[in-house]
């Protein structure tokens, strides 16, 4: 009796022990998910680490068409970089209206958005997500790093251009923040991640930060036109620079035309061409518009899935009496549509004496009488997913069209308007690259007396519309905040009015602002 | 497991037990009465003590029982009184019992252990089967909704066997859950539902639960500490009982319907509506006059049948128990069919040195899911059209046509809610097994010390198919093939299985120490729990079985765990001066190792002040107990398993990116937060418990504190420092104060009739104190809850200072006439523009009190009762107002025309712009008095040549809502009431038999 005692008191021990030693069984690891040292210990994990740094542009999330976003507070298919950047610089100015009735999106137009307009902060972080991605894989890809994992060679050579093309993408986003946000936080790979709360730096010091970032780049991109569809080569960062140095008085206060013209011809000689055919440009293979496009973003109705981008525009300005099939999409969502601001900038409405003049009229009221009505204002046909030979996209829901962020036609805008602001350039030349722009279009070509700087700006309407240039152009042009140029529903009256000056960078948004004690907000928010 | 095996078993054993009669020698008379009053004691059980020979009492007290010749005494015991032995000295005994206090609500089950009731130093509150809800019951917690203060529960909705939410003290956390911890038999089970069965505790057969204990204060739950912060419930479930076996038969059949419908515009209004309104909208009109609700909604039959025997098998006292509820929607093609075997055997051996407890439970369960999409697509379809288009095409619905859509049907119209429910097939198959083994060793040589040891496996698989027909409206071609043909429809499955273990074993030392007048027990040991969950994953296919996308990885495998050590010491001082505390560790896996262990402690005073002189001599005051308690619990659910740091997750095939001319997979590092820690809620309780006239009125009043600190809270992250901009982090802190007040009353008690009144009654109020890092004035809050219109429009916000979930919405302007003005809205900050700054804090979804309040009137064989709940200060959104009572909804600039709520009568707003959805005007007052029950009983007595006891009841469940507010049911969850699946009115007939 006594020995099993014993026993019972030493097997409830011996319990005892064995339990305890559970204790250290908390140590669990997901089942698919992996670590950093597992996605980088090959070239073919730092291609798909790297590919993640692209695909945050045409992408919501990890689960195509949604389902596992990457911004959160947002409703995914909104959280797109495309159709947030395109809301901004678009349904604040005289190329679009919307009717819908999303939280934060009517504020576009009524100039009266505020810190915590949900937009303006998605795309505010959807900009810095992409700009967190990109440090995190130059840190990962850092020679040393390469070295260590016994990457060498053509693997190592390839890994050092993704590199640099990270590099690219996070100057282009950095050249989005100061665009539209004005002074903004600033980090880069030199932090480790999370390990400094980011310090502000005027608009200035990050200009000049992304200009030295490019420069540099043109030793380590790959050659213009010579990387793979949908990567940046040093056209890429040269057509950046120009962009950049065109709006330069407005991010520095001091104009930078001649390095503006200087960049923009460096692209329009590395052998770009304009195709043939304007209403080509946003179709569902566009893909192989490569003559053109510097840089795109790319969608596929299949494998690259989201509710924003080209899908968006695609499927947003189809309403009213527009016909899906025609846009190679199965329904519109009858939201967008522009005012005759955009459309009094064309010969006609046809497309007649000026092709790029692309509307849906029929059974739309030219005159916006009611914002959230889509028959108000005339459609815009400009993105149709509709192959070159007429079958549609792969896909009726999402769309196969590849959005180009720069392509060449732009370079032509940027030459001419940075000769005509006194740039040092070459004036025939520039009213060549506006011209063969309009030739392309089968509109009048015309003369050197009629090219001003007025008619740069509508040109740029009407070569560019709808491509998210408008809002900086009209800053420019000092005509986004001022009386002297208003147009239907500007400032939330149907008439159009001024509002303030300050309204020509957006608020930081308060959740960083509440979130980073370094930040202050824009002036007047 | 199969569930015919299993039935063939359980059978086999019943036959076994059933032919273990044995010779018996001398016959043994006598009547059993109620020593309080005499009256006769109906179904007493009357046994020969140490054998299975036994009977029951008739309806006049008296029982004829044959014993063997060595018998020597008889044990005689029924529900509600102390069971007493008597010496056998003759052929003929009279025996009265004495009312038991009640035997189950004295001893009161607490974490790790049982208390009697009066030595309670902590918030527990016991409710035994007694006193539970009666009708058709689906889901255990609903049979003590409205039956404890401080707890509410409120059904998910009407569909069958759905959950409910539980909140107690109003819930301690933001983000991270707010449900309780509950404890089944001992194990802790998962909250989460798997696939198939949404709500975790549908699987478990309300008819096999004996009591629930709700732990409310940090005294009673902080041994739980880890998990602890909602509170904890502890569901006991019944057990064998010494003696022969006694059956238990009861079935039920309920006739469900819905008691309100959506008030919406019928045909003919909606034909007025767009003569006047919409000119263009005309030729759009149909001249059918069809009830859409009528359609999807009908007469929903169930029943739910049950039968259980428990007695002793060679001194093994068992219980097994058969359910099977087949309930039936009140929204068409809605079923349930839930089978469910209870096994209970609870031994003693070596002269009871060594009791087991093993439950074993299965619940199989098949469900066929009605789209719950049908209700919203009822409120909204035309009314002018008819069910049927008389065309083949759509499978004969009428749907809104377009023919230059690709598959002919209008983009972003309504489908047809009669095709939305019978095109579609979602039928899921759940199975659960739940074992769990009780061992308690009293130590030969001490027997003051036990070692017991819990163990026990939760395991269960849920799947189904999703079948949608390739004609169906819904998912018209969907998909276009590389081949560039179109297939619809929706051919999927899925599959879900959890695999839940527990180890527990602590030591229980209670010791007299007869010089100090005192009692110490002391309690102390080690947890280990193991939370694994499979999902499977599947191909995306059309009906025909083309694959739009197929995942990844076949599987994914979530897995926590919690390693535990835990203590209590009570120490009581002249039986009235009571003293607790208790200390647990949790460490969890979910946290990094750094922060993986915190440690929560709790400690309470009671002191029983009827003890004392100057109350014992009140006679009228029968029972007078002051307690104290404070105490630290923690949370971790609610918040992601391992994502202490970053890992990286490959995307979809959806999800890919083009470079050149391949797709490459990507790899997105995840949101991380690294110093993740437990969230922390330190509660404060103070309660008098009291009872009067021989406790004919017997009541607590208790009031609290919960201070929630280190919330578990979603925060944005600095631009540029993390994968996510918001994650989980620990910032904030947030108080629940409140008083809680019940009330058991006996007005009548006599030989022929009692009568008794239940009431509690609530206050609980909450405020948010902090919520960011850096306090930033002009950071309004979190903001959440979506709502139907727009794109990401949400109606509720966290703010600091505010009650949790409080309404954010605009000012409406009214005219001189009360009547909304269509888009005015005051500017709160005379700004001149109205945007979101002009947003405020409005009302809020919890209610500031509740009460509850049940009766039941017992005469000679007849029993009533019934049971009311009531809500106060809590507010709803009207989302089905908000998104369908508009001008612009039933005239949508589309081109198709809307059903829509008749609000618009009232607001007359055109739905333009947007802000309207915000406005506050559809934030109504959802307070309410509904009568949940009303119940009667008749004790038939014996039936069927005396072998058994029937009782016959009839039940009205649902009976009636008094509210002001103006949607279908103010009772939600959630605060938007948007298309919700109507609870029905049921009536339920019952039979009970025992025998």
């Amino acid at each position: 009796m006594k020995n099993n005692l014993y026993k019972q008191v030493i097997a409830t021990i011996g319990a005892f022990v064995v339990l305890a030693s559970c204790s250290k069984k908390l140590d669990l690891l997901p089942t698919n998910d992996v670590t950093s040292a597992t996605v980088y210990a090959d070239a073919n994990g730092y291609r798909q680490a790297f590919a993640k740094v692209y695909a945050s542009f045409a992408l919501t999330g990890n689960a195509g068409p949604a389902g596992n976003g990457d911004i959160q507070g947002i409703d995914e298919g909104t959280s797109d970089f495309l159709r947030l950047y395109w809301k901004a610089q678009e349904l604040s100015t005289d190329e679009a209206v919307v009717a819908w009735g999303d939280p934060g999106i009517q504020d576009f137009h009524n100039m009266n958005w505020s810190a915590s307009n949900p937009m303006l902060t998605g795309l505010y972080y959807r900009a810095y997500y992409q700009i967190t991605l990109a440090n995190d894989f130059i840190r990962q890809s850092a020679d040393a790093n390469l070295a260590s994992k016994g990457i060498t060679g053509a693997d190592a050579d390839a890994i050092k251009k993704y590199r640099a093309e990270a590099r690219f993408l996070r100057a282009y986003q950095y050249s989005i923040l100061i665009d539209l946000f004005g002074n903004v936080p600033f980090v880069t790979d030199a932090e480790t991640l999370g390990s400094v709360l980011p310090k502000q730096k005027v608009r200035a010091e990050i200009f000049t930060y992304i200009e030295t970032e490019l420069k540099a780049l043109d030793a380590e991109l790959v050659d213009a036109r010579k990387n793979e569809y949908g990567r940046a080569d040093k056209a890429a960062a040269w057509a950046l620079l120009a962009r950049l140095y065109l709006n330069a008085q407005v991010y520095t206060g001091t104009a930078r035309n001649t390095d503006a013209a200087t960049y923009a011809k460096k692209v329009l000689d590395a052998g770009y061409s304009l195709i043939t055919d304007y209403t080509k440009i946003m179709r569902a293979d566009n893909n192989v518009n490569t003559s053109e496009f510097i840089l795109t973003i790319n969608y596929d109705g299949l494998k690259t899935q989201n509710w924003g981008g080209t899908t968006f525009l695609t499927h947003a300005p189809v309403g009213g009496s527009m016909v899906a099939a025609q846009f190679g999409v199965d329904g519109g969502w009858g939201g967008l549509r522009t005012t005759t601001a955009l459309s009094g900038k064309f010969p006609d409405l046809t497309g007649t004496a000026d092709k790029r003049s692309q509307f849906h009229v029929a059974g739309q009221n030219a005159d916006i009488s009611d914002l959230t009505k889509f028959t108000d204002g005339y459609g815009v046909t400009k993105f149709r997913n509709i192959n070159m030979n007429g079958t549609p996209g792969k896909n009726l829901t999402w769309v196969d069209i590849d959005f180009p962020i720069f392509r060449s036609a732009e370079m032509n805008l940027v030459y001419a308007e940075a000769v005509l602001r006194g740039g040092t350039g070459d004036a025939t030349a520039a009213l060549g690259y506006i011209n063969s722009l309009r030739t392309r279009a089968g509109a009048s070509t015309v003369t050197a007396a009629q090219l001003n700087l007025d008619f740069v700006l509508d040109e740029r309407a009407r070569e560019l519309y709808w491509e998210g240039f408008r809002r900086t152009d009209l800053i420019r042009f000092n005509k986004f905040v001022e009386s002297s140029y208003v147009w239907p529903w500007k400032g939330g009256v149907k008439g159009g009015t001024n509002v303030d000056a300050f309204r020509k960078v957006y608020p930081i948004p308060s959740a960083d602002i509440s979130s980073n004690p370094n930040l202050v907000q824009n002036t007047g928010y | 497991m199969n569930i015919k095996k299993a039935l063939v078993a359980m059978l086999m054993m019943l036959t076994v037990f059933c032919l273990s009669s044995i010779a018996q020698d001398r016959t043994v008379t006598g009547k059993v009465t109620n020593a309080k009053d005499g009256s006769p004691l109906v179904a007493a059980s009357v046994l020969v003590k140490g054998s299975g020979v036994g009977t029951q009492t008739n309806a006049d007290g008296s029982f004829s029982l044959k014993v063997p010749a060595n018998a020597t005494t008889l044990v005689v015991s029924s529900l509600n009184f102390e069971t007493k032995e008597v010496t056998l000295s003759g052929n003929s005994v009279s025996v009265s019992l004495a009312p038991s206090v009640d035997q189950l609500s004295d001893v009161v089950v607490i974490g790790y252990g049982t208390v009697r009731k009066k030595d309670l130093t902590g918030s527990v509150v016991n409710v035994s089967s007694k006193d539970f809800n009666k009708g058709v019951i689906s889901s255990p917690e609903q049979l003590i909704q409205g039956k404890v203060a401080g707890v509410q529960i409120t059904s998910n909705n009407g569909a069958p066997g759905s959950g409910s939410t539980i909140r107690i003290r109003g819930g301690a956390s933001l983000n991270a859950s707010n449900d309780p911890l509950i404890v089944v038999d001992g194990m802790p089970i998962d909250g989460g539902g798997i696939s198939g069965q949404a709500n975790a505790l549908a699987l478990i057969n309300p008819n096999d639960i004996e009591s629930f204990s709700i732990l409310k204060d940090a005294s009673a739950t902080a041994i739980y500490g880890a998990r602890a912060s909602n509170g904890v419930i502890i569901i006991t479930t019944k057990k064998g009982k010494s003696g022969a076996p006694k059956y238990t038969f009861s079935s039920q059949l309920s006739v469900s319907k819905i008691s309100k419908k959506a008030d919406i515009f019928s045909a003919d209004e909606i034909r007025d509506i767009v003569k006047t309104k919409g000119a263009s909208y005309v030729s759009l009109l149909g001249t059918a006059s069809t009830d859409w609700q009528d359609e999807i909604y009908q007469t929903a039959i169930s029943t739910d049948n049950n039968i259980s025997v428990a007695g002793a098998f060679k001194k093994i006292p068992y219980r097994f128990s058969l359910g099977n509820l087949l309930q039936t929607g009140v929204l068409r093609s809605d079923k349930l069919n839930r089978t469910t075997v209870g096994v209970n055997l609870s031994p003693s051996l070596f002269d009871n040195h060594l009791t087991i407890n093993i439950n074993y439970k299965l619940a199989s369960s098949a469900t066929n899911f009605a789209d719950q999409g049908a209700i919203g697509a009822a409120t909204y379809f035309d009314p002018t059209k008819p069910v049927y288009s008389g065309a083949a095409a759509y499978n004969g619905y009428w749907n809104w046509l377009d023919a230059t859509s690709s598959n002919g049907l209008r983009a972003l119209a309504p489908k047809n809610p009669l095709g939305i429910l019978l095109d579609k097939s979602d039928k899921s198959t759940v199975t659960r097994h739940i074992a769990s083994a009780l061992i308690d060793y009293k130590v030969h040589f001490i027997p003051a010390l036990h070692v017991i040891v819990n163990t026990g496996v939760d395991v269960a698989e849920g799947k189904g198919t999703t079948v949608i027909d390739d004609k169906a409206a819904t998912t018209y071609m969907r998909f276009k093939d590389a081949a560039g043909k179109f297939h619809g429809g929706v051919n999927n499955e899925y599959r879900q299985t959890r695999s839940n273990s527990y180890l527990n074993a602590y030591l229980n030392y209670a010791k007299d120490i007869p010089y100090l007048s005192s009692r110490i027990e002391f309690t102390g040991g080690y947890e280990f729990q193991d939370y694994l969950t499979t999902n499977y994953n599947f191909s995306d296919k059309t009906y025909d079985g083309t694959v739009v996308n197929s995942p990844n990885f076949e599987f994914n495998k979530p897995e926590y765990r919690l390693s535990s050590y835990l203590g209590r010491v009570n120490f009581t001082v002249k039986g009235k001066y009571l003293f607790t505390a208790s200390v647990r560790q949790d460490g969890s896996s979910k946290f990094n190792p750094d922060n993986r262990f915190a440690v929560f402690p709790s400690g309470a005073v009671a002191w029983k002040l009827k003890e004392e002189g100057l109350f014992k001599n009140i006679k009228s005051l029968s029972d007078l107990k002051l307690r104290a308690s404070y105490g630290v619990t923690g949370q971790q659910d609610g918040i992601g398993y391992y994502d202490y740091i970053s890992y990286y997750n490959l995307g979809s095939n959806t999800a890919q990116y083009q470079l050149g001319n391949t797709f490459t997979s990507i790899y997105r590092p995840n949101g991380y937060y690294y110093n993740r820690k437990w969230e922390q809620t330190a509660t404060t309780n103070l309660a008098l418990d009291f009872g009067f006239a021989d406790n004919r009125i017997t009541g607590t009043i208790e009031a609290y504190k919960r201070e929630t600190t280190d919330l578990l809270n979603e925060v944005n992250q600095p631009a540029g420092t993390n994968f996510s901009n918001k994650i989980v982090a620990n910032v904030g802190s947030m108080e629940n104060k409140g008083i809680e007040l019940t009330l058991n009353v006996q007005p009548i008690r006599n030989k022929n009739t009692t009568l008794d009144i239940a009431f509690n009654a609530t206050y609980n109020k909450n405020r948010i104190t902090k919520l960011t890092i850096s306090d930033d004035p002009a950071y309004a809050g979190a903001r959440f809850g979506g709502i139907s219109g727009g794109t990401g429009n949400t109606i509720l916000i966290h703010s600091v200072g505010q009650q949790r979930g409080s309404f954010f919405v605009y000012k409406q302007v009214y005219d001189a006439n009360d009547k909304p003005i269509d888009g005015l809205y005051a500017d709160l900050n005379r700004d001149g523009i109205i945007n979101e700054k002009d947003l405020y804090q409005y009302k809020a979804v919890d209610p500031q009190m509740f009460f509850g309040l049940s009766s039941n009137l017992t005469h000679k064989n007849w029993s009533a009762g019934f049971v009311m709940r009531a809500n106060i200060g809590n507010y709803l959104y009207n989302n089905v107002a908000s998104s369908s009572g508009t001008l612009r909804n039933i005239l949508n600039p589309i081109g198709y025309i809307n059903n829509g709520s008749r609000d618009y009568l009232k607001s007359g707003f055109s739905g333009n712009g947007s802000n309207y959805y915000l406005s506050d005007y559809y934030i109504q007052n959802a307070s309410f008095l509904r009568i949940d029950n009303v119940n009667v009983s008749y004790n038939v007595g014996k039936v069927f040549h005396n072998k058994a006891a029937m009782r016959i009841s009839a039940n009205v469940q649902n009976v009636l809502t008094i509210t002001k507010y103006t949607g279908l049911d103010p009772e939600m969850n959630g605060g938007v009431d948007n298309n919700f699946y109507p609870r029905p009115r049921t009536i339920v007939l019952g039979v009970n038999l025992d025998f």
